[in-house]
């Protein structure tokens, strides 16, 4: 066990690493996963076609599909995701702004499959608040925007709230895919490190790692408790 | 009468070795077996007695230990490892062949889940603490891959500066040791969990160079001669041994003995010719064992 002394900075590097994906593809699912069921609880046909086509997809497909398309389709295509280097972000995240585009298309890949849950979560929340709610906001002559802006959203995210957490979580853990494709040194791929070229025995290390993805994930489950129980209140 | 003839031999042999063998338990029973003979108690007697063996070797390293259609692995490593076996009296189909990926190879060793491994496995003072190496039977060394017309790239200190890219495989010690050189590793190095994947990222330009041993490096330049050619001269020396269990000194010298002869007897070159060496790589000289 002595691993997780000795080599505690490679594990806090990886815990780091791995924190910054999370976080940037958290944010990016959130709204992409926003916009797309907005799409599928649109009035208009094709962009509801459009919303569910996405999900469809995105849902129904494995991740490291999803991961290889974007680190070796995306470069076949001639793309270094260099839209993902934005200005301020990319100061704060070192690694979205470097040449190497392994840690955006990791990150393309996690927001895009993510994203399909996120809309899912989202559309159930929309789906539980009473068809009656939305009807009287149409007769007051409300519009589309308003009426998911008043009435539909504020009600649906008591809804969703737990769900999205629950989506978030998994896709903490899904990140740990990335390691394996072309980022170095985030908390999954310093498994290989330790145990493949420094020679350490792998349940020690596998232990560390675990460790490392509770930290992230067991506070966020506490937090979706507490916040599930203040609105049980509320109601 | 096969039983009676096995024990004449066994008897023979026992004989032969004088009252070591004679001093054990069972006399000269179960030290022999086929046509070789082992001290009892030994890893060679007992494997020898088996008449079967486990071994760990790479099923995906071209020339090394690669798994073709045959559905056996084939390469330098495996005709190494065909030697050792021969040695112990043990027939060819009686080997079970294990995939052993770099970061296992010490835990199968330790678990004993295989008998040796022998998979392009680098000699090296951290491995030693777990397991015990014969030979070694190779001299590798790292190396730098890069597109036939890059002139930037000259050898490792090339990457110093902060600005060339270069890709290896994850687990590995040439990862390790790049890191050495790299500037900053976020922006300059890759690590995927096969050298195909390096080579394609230098192909589509999303990196520079791509680094491990040279003997790996030369199978690709082989395939491709006119894309990529080699920057500069080895930068590394890597030695690969025989994996063996760490307090097992007496299998370990049987290995080293075994690897000697080979060397002498011209089969180690002729493993070498039949595998690696068609890819145009260098044997060089014999390594001198290593007997610690």
């Amino acid at each position: 066990m002595n691993v997780l002394i000795d080599k505690f900075d490679v594990f806090a590097g990886g815990f780091w690493l791995t924190l910054q994906i999370c976080l940037l593809a958290a944010i990016g699912a959130l709204l992409l996963g926003a916009i797309v069921a907005v799409l599928r609880i649109s009035p208009v046909p094709p962009l509801r076609a459009l919303g569910t086509s996405y999900v469809n997809i995105f849902r129904n497909m494995p991740l490291t599909v999803v991961m290889f398309f974007a680190a070796f389709g995306l470069p076949a295509l001639g793309s270094n995701a260099d839209f993902l280097r934005i200005p301020v972000l990319d100061s704060l995240f070192s690694r979205l702004g470097t040449d190497l585009p392994y840690f955006r298309f990791a990150l393309i890949a996690l927001v895009l499959y993510t994203a399909a849950f996120v809309c899912e979560a989202l559309r159930s929340g929309v789906n539980a608040v009473p068809a009656g709610q939305a009807e009287a906001a149409r007769s007051l002559g409300l519009t589309f925007g308003q009426n998911l802006r008043y009435v539909v959203l504020p009600q649906s995210w008591q809804a969703s709230v737990v769900p999205l957490g629950s989506v978030i979580i998994a896709m903490i853990k899904n990140s740990a895919l990335a390691g394996f494709f072309g980022i170095v040194g985030d908390l999954s791929a310093t498994a290989d490190q330790l145990t493949g070229a420094e020679g350490y025995a792998f349940v020690p290390v596998a232990i560390g790692i675990s460790v490392g993805y509770l930290i992230m994930t067991v506070p966020l489950g506490t937090l979706l408790d507490r916040i599930e129980k203040r609105q049980a209140v509320a109601r | 009468m096969r039983i009676k003839r096995v024990a004449a031999v066994a008897a023979v042999a026992a004989l032969a070795l004088g009252l070591t063998a004679c001093g054990d338990n069972n006399g000269g029973e179960g030290t022999g077996s086929g046509d070789k003979s082992f001290t009892a108690g030994t890893t060679m007697e007992k494997l020898n007695k088996a008449q079967k063996i486990k071994i760990g070797t790479k099923f995906d390293q071209p020339g090394f230990g690669q798994k073709g259609l045959s559905g056996k692995p084939e390469g330098f490593d495996v005709e190494i490892a065909k030697i050792i076996v021969k040695e112990l009296g043990i027939p060819e189909d009686k080997i079970e062949w294990v995939e052993a990926p770099s970061k296992v190879r010490e835990d199968v060793i330790v678990n004993g889940t295989v008998d040796l491994v022998a998979a392009t496995y680098t000699i090296n003072d951290k491995r030693k603490e777990r397991i015990a190496f014969a030979g070694p039977y190779y001299e590798a060394g790292q190396n730098i891959m890069v597109k036939k017309d890059d002139t930037t790239i000259t050898g490792p200190d090339s990457f110093k500066d902060g600005t060339k890219k270069v890709c290896s495989v994850t687990g590995s010690t040439p990862a390790e040791e790049i890191k050495k050189y790299v500037k900053d590793v976020g922006p300059q190095l890759v690590l995927f969990d096969t050298y195909d994947k390096c080579r394609d990222a230098l192909k589509g330009g999303q990196v520079d160079a791509v680094t491990t041993d040279n003997v790996i490096l030369l199978g690709y330049i082989a395939k491709d001669e006119a894309s990529f050619k080699l920057a500069g001269p080895n930068f590394t020396k890597e030695p690969y041994g025989i994996g063996v269990k760490k307090d097992d000194a007496d299998f370990r010298s049987f290995i080293n003995d075994t690897l000697d002869k080979a060397v002498a007897d011209g089969s180690w070159k002729k493993a070498w010719d039949d595998t690696a060496g068609k890819f145009g790589a260098e044997l060089g000289a014999a390594p001198t064992i290593n007997r610690y």
